[in-house]
């Protein structure tokens, strides 16, 4: 059964960045886009469980900071080794400033 | 400085084959916890890191013109000398495109395979083909290969990429200075993979998914070299392979010399790089030709740095690590002994002494405290 969780205001995240978020013992990672829309992915890389908050947010795409590891974190998609595996997305909205994801 | 060991002594054959990754002491850094573990890092504001991480085509873009500018100068001159008047005057041209095309390509390889050179990808990757290709590496292998060794550096029978092992393999590194292990090496994985079959160690660590592409680079790159060998027989001279595939010979020992200063004779199985890694102060010429790879620790410890603004990050950390060694010559005035002392004493490793107010080492475990001593797992078996 998903829900929409309260996972940050959106004034948290700057532009082209990222933010980790821990739910029920469950790792996120919220970004905003240079043109301030929000996404979020699990908060772990799919190669190595490293946390991906402390990558670099660019051009659309979150770096594992341990492997430069690549992700379009729009679609979750793995952009070549060494991920393989794309990283799971989550749906995203705002609320009077508050970004919700969709979990579950 | 100081150093620990205690003489405790397997045979030496016994020890070397614990870096076998398709030996039980894999399994056994998996069960003890030391693969794919947390390792300590530096504490650096994530908005200076962001600044430190931020990418940028020109400073890569106009080092690589530089360099292979310099490469074409200099094996351009040394071919038409040679060609023109058969003067020796070509010789000196020739040996200093060999460090450039054999031993600076290492650099060029590793920070291009990080994918942190450039912003922009496709000249990123451009670039981690071409010196993949001078320097020997299958592309793709070597990629996991590296992988692997930042996720484990210096985890025993998980590192694929341990240079100096204990005891060190003397014979075999010095007379790889002239490319004599790894040239006989290259070609013979070559004509492996073209036959479409890895190593057990590479199957240790190359995903299915990318298998195909080894066999298919390392049939091109034989046809490369195929091409050169014809030519130099054809015309009855030796220059195709002076310039194509030689260099890796006659050029080869300044990898080794910049190389062997990363973790030479410092602790294995450890989860913190300022006990396995150095970082030494070099000229604007070796830090040129070595692409900043003389920050090593800082490279280890935050990967997506790029090349360029190494020095500020060391300016960082630098408070929380042991004190830099002043030169190449200071570095291998602790690593000779070292690799020595490690012929007789295999749980020998140096430790440095950390600056005072520096966060201490990260050692969870006192298997962790880099002498390397045989794992729970091994040892029961």
């Amino acid at each position: 059964m998903s829900q929409w969780i309260a996972a940050c205001e959106a004034d948290d995240i700057d532009p082209e960045d990222v933010i980790p978020f821990e739910h029920n013992g469950s790792d996120y990672a919220i970004y905003r886009s240079p043109d301030d829309a929000y996404y979020a992915t699990d908060g772990h890389c799919t190669h190595e469980k490293t946390l991906l908050c402390d990558g670099l947010v660019m051009d659309g795409v979150i770096e594992c900071p341990k492997h430069n590891g690549r992700f379009d974190y729009t679609s979750g998609k793995a952009l070549g080794a060494p991920v393989l595996v794309d990283v799971r997305t989550y749906a995203t909205k705002v609320l009077d400033g508050t970004v919700y994801i969709e979990v579950g | 400085m100081g150093g620990v060991g205690t003489g405790d002594v397997t045979t030496g054959r016994e020890r070397l084959e614990r870096y076998s990754l398709s030996g039980p002491e894999n399994q056994a850094a998996v069960d003890a916890g030391m693969a794919g573990a947390t390792w300590f890092r530096s504490a650096v504001p994530r908005k200076r890191m962001k600044e430190l991480m931020q990418r940028s085509d020109y400073p890569a873009v106009r080092d690589t013109i530089i360099w292979l500018g310099l490469i074409l100068l200099f094996g351009g001159l040394g071919t038409a000398l040679w060609l023109a008047w058969h003067s020796w005057w070509a010789v000196p041209f020739f040996l200093a495109y060999g460090v450039l095309y054999g031993s600076t390509s290492d650099s060029r390889w590793h920070e291009s395979g990080h994918g942190t050179a450039f912003k922009t990808r496709w000249i990123d990757e451009g670039l981690y083909q071409l010196a993949s290709f001078m320097i020997m590496r299958d592309p793709t292998t070597w990629r996991w290969s590296h992988t692997r060794h930042h996720t484990d550096t210096l985890v025993v029978g998980r590192d694929p990429e341990i240079a100096v092992m204990r005891p060190a393999r003397l014979a075999k590194l010095l007379v790889n200075y002239f490319g004599l292990v790894d040239v006989p090496t290259a070609f013979w994985l070559m004509f492996r993979h073209a036959a479409g079959r890895l190593t057990a160690d590479e199957a240790d660590y190359v995903p299915e998914s990318e298998r195909r592409r080894v066999y298919r680079t390392a049939r091109v790159h034989l046809a490369i070299y195929a091409v050169t060998i014809g030519l130099a027989i054809g015309f009855g001279s030796w220059l195709p392979v002076v310039l194509i595939g030689g260099p890796s010979l006659y050029g080869r020992y300044m990898l080794q010399v910049y190389g062997f200063t990363q973790h030479a004779g410092m602790g294995e199985n450890v989860l913190d790089h300022r006990l396995n890694t150095r970082t030494v102060k070099m000229c604007r010429l070796n830090r040129f030709l070595y692409w900043n790879m003389n920050y090593h620790v800082e490279h280890h410890m935050f990967p997506m740095v790029p090349y360029y603004r190494l020095p500020e990050l060391h300016e960082e950390i630098k408070h929380d690590c042991a004190p830099v060694y002043p030169s190449l010559w200071a570095a291998y005035k602790e690593i000779i002994p070292a690799v020595l002392r490690q012929l007789r004493d295999q749980e020998y490793y140096v430790r440095r002494e950390l600056l005072p107010g520096a966060a201490p080492f990260n050692e969870p475990t006192p298997l962790n405290d880099g002498r390397a001593r045989p794992l729970p797992a091994v040892a029961a078996a």
